[in-house]
């Protein structure tokens, strides 16, 4: 019924190795492209055959094992993939979007070096993410996780000859690496506790129905939670593995929309949800987890207010977003943080693509003209909505959502979290705030960069402006469609106070999710408990946020020009702090990559040559002084000392021979 | 023909070595052709055991052969005695492996005296062979000592600039290891025939079966493992291995990296550990300190190298403390793992050497800072280099994945739980020393002149490196290959140094199947529970 699921990673890997072998070959743009949209998409509708299949099915967990991969001693590995609801909707989100992505990058891609090497790298990377997502056990996704990574790292140096986007290839690896340091660590504490249970397992499915055998809340499921939760910062990228996001916008942009922003990125949210069972049994774990996400938001939605590169300020608001899925795992709300990863997948990668779209433009444009200002920068953009109108109103479409304005995606999503935040049993009217303030900052940030390129005068070099085009179809196709689910997908998951009052709508996210997360949340009493009034003036307090900020921006940015720069010269500190990211990188720098680097050095020049080495050639000037006194009887060449070794094992075995 | 396919296998390359020496000298092409064509034989001829099921089943030494050879009255006696089991048999193939590979690598880069170069490098299989099958441990010595001189002889006569110093170290190094070892052998001997126990000749499996005092393993072990430390090599007697790695010609370093490190890692694994078990217990805390130590110091001395093949020499010993820790974790994940990881270094560190050895014979150059941007230049270069780098740092679907995860696995199943959480750490490192020398040499702008004209990889070339990333796929996709026929011989080394039976658990679900699993919430189900220690 399900055997063929191995299907849906194969395709695009197929599609990975006609390109990465041939690809240089094929030579067409039309045909390399096309064969990794087609591979993708095929994956996509093997995807909804299983999805809509397992929607009617009463059974809601299915494994597969294709093949064994290592059995030694109690391990026993497989591999084999995992169909629930929690995976077929990740395997929809990844190749639906993947899809969409694809088939965008070739117009985006168009005329770039190396064509088919993006495209090769695009499909492995759908592989990988796709291997992660259906993993029926813990080293299965890992091969995804590392291999969504590779292709972060590949894609991120795409432009190799850069040297500040192959730093930023090799730090996404490297902090990626510090993570999985804390995935392997968490995997080894489980897989030996468990077995010290006497049950030897890394299946999922085994974990799940095996948890209980360790002692809920104890130090073993913490330790093993917040390990894996390190793991999670820094695919995730939370506080404090953060700081490769922003930087790996160095990328051409579909990638950002589809790794750093839609699908791998969202990796550590899913690997929470898929061992939920274990999380809700280690609360302090759950408390980290849902601080770390609360701050995350918070932290970097203040660096989204002052960046100028329209992709940075993207990539914070990403930072941001994702806090908001980790406070809803900590808090337990583990249908409101998947959810929130599925609209934020579409208005998010709805906004890359359609920056990439208005990039795509200027650089038209910037070419055209033979100036080489850069196209990302947002004081170089303004009035670009005539320009540019089907970006313009599926860009600000997105924005409405992310800002969470009522009926877009995001205000269901990102209001279920903020409610579960104040009203769940592991809840915190603290956690709330944070995530309120990050609400009112997210809708300030992001209708300054939507007022800074759409709206006002163009700012454009005069030689440029007038020749930006509107993108092609193949851009704004995906962009089309992107922004139709980034306002309607929050439909999905109607709060039961609002649905039951708009004529008992359900909630069908909820519902859908429930064989998963239902076991776990009424076994350790997890729920929201409040008033529906309270609810209700929640949402009021959300949208009056939304408005607040939107507001506030409109006054920066359209009414009153002149008082951004007003406002930078009377907090100069505060706004160079604020723009220089809070000067983390360079804190990290201080404290760990230079001490590192540091040590290295002394331990080779100090240890290595002068210590052991300085013994070692001490020894040999030793025998080179008896020798020289001796050199009568020995020549001083150390191969003549070899032979005569030799020589005298001979003489040792003759003479006892003939003893 | 199969009672004596051993000694065939491990004496073609010597008679080999012979024809070598009676072919005319100054006939380059023959003399490498005929060379290649040896090693590939010997390849073919040692096929059989790696094809052989006998050892998914059995732990006992297969293809045994026994000859009386050198004895002395009643006294002394050594005996030509050798055999492979499961460990051993992947070095061996390892080692007919490689060979080929590295005569063909030095195609172009030797030129000075091919003769004699030649007949080395087939001396050098002999022994290696013969010190892989050997179940006397004074036929053992032999084999080991031989290794040392065409080695010496590799680094001194055909290697670089700085040879003279780099082939003394190594022979200082090595030959204090094995005269420790010598005399340890033969104290052991007439400890045993002194206190009455029939010996035949030197046989392994005799010494297996004495009781000695602890205090007695104690400096014996001592002896041994200080031999092999050296070789392996473990920190802090490490300091030869960069030096003879920059300077012996390529497939000297490739030779030294995929087969002689071996040495000494199964030393620890045949002779150390297993003679010696209370003895291993005793300096447990030491030997995993050491090899802790091993794992992060190599991989932050690496990280500062600006000689590319330095880079990679320490590379080893950061990847040489993994396979050590793996072996002293004492269980069977830890020990298939760490042997698993022998070959896996070998593939993984052949390759990487390999690909010095390409572009020094371009450049003439080793140096970091004179490269850059060489992926424009050299795709095809660009994207083995780029795997054999993954496969180095151990990502997942590569083999050195496999046996990283396995030997940090095992050992965090063992006592040595602590060292294996400081060990992960080494996962990290080793991406920034890989990734930063790559980015230094592949990547940035193509803008030294002298970069602007590399050629790409030829098909000799390409035939040098493939079928080490068939191998790296292989082993990090379906190891059960070599782990299913590791097994009995690992389960049994464990039971010799631990006294216990390791813990197996069949897997349930059988390949090749779909299996429905019950929803997550219902009871657990234990079907796999039956571990039987």
């Amino acid at each position: 019924m399900y055997d063929k699921l191995w299907l849906i990673p194969l395709f695009p890997f197929v599609g990975f190795l006609i390109n990465g072998l041939l690809g240089r070959k094929i030579k067409n743009e039309k045909i390399v492209g096309g064969i990794a949209t087609l591979a993708i998409f095929a994956s996509f509708v093997v995807s909804c055959k299983y999805f809509l299949q397992l929607l009617g099915d009463d059974v809601k967990v299915h494994e597969v094992i294709v093949a064994s991969w290592m059995n030694v001693g109690p391990l026993n590995v497989d591999w084999g993939f995992l169909l629930d609801p929690l995976s077929g909707l990740m395997m929809m989100n990844v190749s639906g979007l993947a899809t969409l992505i694809t088939l965008y990058s070739i117009g985006y891609m168009h005329g770039e070096d190396g064509y088919p090497r993006f495209f090769s790298y695009m499909n492995l990377f759908s592989f990988a993410m796709l291997m992660l997502v259906l993993g029926n056990n813990a080293l299965v996704l890992f091969v995804g996780w590392e291999g969504v990574g590779l292709c972060s790292y590949l894609l991120i140096g795409y432009y190799y000859e850069k040297k500040s986007a192959s730093d930023a290839g090799k730090k996404a690896f490297v902090v990626n690496r510090v993570g999985d340091f804390g995935f392997l660590l968490g995997l080894f504490t489980l897989f030996w506790s468990l077995g010290q249970k006497g049950v030897w397992t890394i299946r999922f499915t085994e974990i799940s129905a095996n948890v209980h055998l360790l002692e809920n809340g104890g130090l073993i499921v913490t330790i093993v939670t917040l390990c894996f939760f390190l793991g999670a910062t820094g695919k995730s990228a939370q506080i404090p593995l953060y700081t490769w996001l922003p930087d790996a916008m160095e990328g051409p942009t579909p990638v950002s929309a589809l790794i750093h922003a839609a699908t791998m990125v969202t990796a550590g949210v899913y690997m929470i949800g898929r061992m939920n069972g274990l999380f809700a049994m280690a609360p302090d774990t759950m408390m980290v987890i849902a601080i770390v996400g609360g701050a995350t938001a918070l932290f970097a939605a203040t660096i989204g207010l002052a960046q100028n590169d329209i992709k940075r300020v993207l990539a914070y608001s990403t930072v941001s977003q994702l806090g908001y899925m980790f406070l809803a795992m900590g808090v337990g709300a583990f249908t409101a943080g998947i959810f929130h990863l599925l609209t934020h997948a579409f208005f998010k990668a709805c906004l890359f693509l359609g920056s990439g779209s208005v990039i795509h433009g200027l650089h038209h444009a910037y070419h055209h003209a033979h100036l080489h200002d850069d196209p990302q920068d947002m004081r170089n953009m303004g009035g670009l909505r005539k320009k540019m109108p089907i970006t313009f109103i599926t860009f600000l479409v997105s924005t409405l959502a992310i800002a969470g304005i009522p009926f877009f995606s995001g205000f269901f999503s990102k209001d279920e979290i903020l409610w579960w935040a104040f009203a769940s049993t592991r809840g915190h009217w603290g956690l709330w705030l944070a995530g309120a303030l990050a609400a009112a900052l997210t809708a300030f940030y992001m209708f300054r960069l939507v007022f800074m390129t759409f709206f006002g005068e163009q700012k454009t070099d005069a030689r440029a402006k007038d020749h930006i085009p509107e993108s092609p179809f193949v851009i704004t196709l995906p962009l089309m469609i992107l922004a139709t689910l980034a306002a309607f997908g929050g439909l999905l998951g109607i709060p039961h106070v609002l649905g039951a009052n708009l004529g008992h709508i359900p909630n069908y996210i909820e519902h859908y999710l429930s064989p998963v997360f239902e076991h776990t949340q009424h076994l350790h009493h997890i729920h929201a408990h409040g008033a529906a009034s309270t609810e209700f003036s929640f949402m009021a307090i959300s949208v009056g946020i939304a408005i607040f900020g939107i507001g506030l921006a409109w006054v920066m940015y359209c009414k009153n020009p002149a008082l951004p720069g007003r406002l930078v010269g009377s907090f100069k500190g505060l706004h160079r702090a604020i723009f220089n990211k809070w000067y983390v990188d360079e804190l990290y720098d201080a404290l760990v990559v230079n001490p590192t680097k540091n040590l290295g050095t002394q331990l080779w020049q100090i240890f290595d040559v002068r210590i052991v080495d300085g013994m070692v050639n001490g020894v040999a000037k030793l025998v080179r002084a008896l020798g020289a006194a001796l050199r009568y009887l020995q020549t001083g060449y150390t191969h003549s000392y070899a032979m005569s070794m030799v020589l005298g094992v001979v003489a040792i075995i003759a003479l006892c021979i003939y003893q | 023909m199969s009672e004596h396919l051993l000694s065939l296998m491990t004496f073609i390359p010597l008679l080999g070595a012979l024809v070598v020496l009676v072919l005319p000298k100054g006939n380059g092409g023959l003399l490498r052709s005929v060379t290649l064509v040896v090693t590939l034989i010997t390849f073919v001829v040692s096929l059989p055991l790696a094809m052989d099921p006998v050892f998914k089943t059995s732990a006992e030494m297969q293809y045994t052969e026994f000859a009386k050879w050198i004895s002395v009255g009643d006294y002394f006696q050594m005996n030509y005695n050798v055999g492979i089991d499961g460990i051993s048999l992947w070095l061996v193939m390892l080692t007919t492996f490689i060979m080929p590979i590295s005569v063909l690598s030095t195609w172009q880069a030797v030129t000075k005296n091919v003769k004699g170069y030649m007949a080395m490098m087939l001396l050098l299989e002999t022994a290696m062979l013969g010190a892989f099958i050997s179940l006397d441990l004074f036929l053992f010595y032999i084999f080991w000592e031989l290794m040392l001189i065409p080695m010496y002889f590799m680094i001194g006569i055909w290697g670089g600039a700085n040879r003279i110093y780099a082939a003394v170290k190594f022979f200082i190094y090595t030959a204090v290891g094995s005269l420790l070892m010598l005399v340890a052998i033969i104290y052991l001997y007439y400890y045993a025939v002194g206190s009455g126990v029939a010996m035949n000749g030197f046989s392994i499996a005799d010494f297996y079966n004495l009781s000695l005092n602890p205090e007695l393993q104690k400096w014996m072990f001592l002896a041994f493992a200080f031999s092999f430390a050296i070789k392996v090599p473990m920190f802090p007697v490490h300091t030869w291995l960069p030096d003879a790695h920059t300077e012996a010609p390529t497939a000297g370093s490739v030779i030294l990296a995929a087969v002689m490190l071996k040495m000494g890692t199964y030393g620890y694994v045949r002779f150390a550990m297993p003679l010696f078990p209370e003895a291993l217990h005793h300096f447990m805390p030491w030997l995993a300190s050491l090899s802790v130590i091993g794992i992060i110091y190599g991989a932050l001395v690496a990280m500062m190298q600006k000689d590319v093949k330095k880079l990679v020499a320490y590379s080893s010993v950061s990847h040489l403390g993994f396979v050590m820790l793996g072996l002293f974790a004492l269980n069977n994940i830890g020990v298939s793992g760490a042997i698993l990881q022998m070959i896996n270094h070998g593939i993984s560190t052949g390759a990487l050497f390999l690909i010095v050895g390409f572009i020094y014979e371009r450049r003439h150059t080793r140096m970091i800072s004179e490269f850059g941007g060489l992926s424009k230049q050299m795709p095809i270069f660009a994207t083995i280099f780029m795997i054999v780098t993954l496969s180095s740092i151990g990502l997942p679907a590569t083999n050195g994945f496999v046996g990283e995860f396995l030997i940090l696995m095992g050992a965090f199943e063992s006592e040595l739980r602590w060292f294996a959480a400081v060990a992960t750490s080494g996962v990290i490192l080793a991406a920034v020393y890989m990734l930063w020398m790559f980015q230094r040499v592949m990547f940035g702008k193509l803008d030294n002149p002298k970069n602007q004209v590399l050629k790409d990889l030829s098909i000799r070339e390409l035939c040098v490196i493939l079928p080490l990333m068939v191998f790296v796929f292989w082993i990090g996709v379906y190891p059960n290959t070599f782990l299913e026929k590791m097994a009995p011989s690992v389960d049994h080394f464990v039971y010799q140094v631990t006294g216990k039976s390791p813990v197996v658990v069949e897997s349930v679900v059988p390949a090749c199947s779909s299996a429905h699993a019950a929803p997550a919430e219902v009871a657990p189900h234990h079907g796999d529970e039956h571990a039987h220690h």
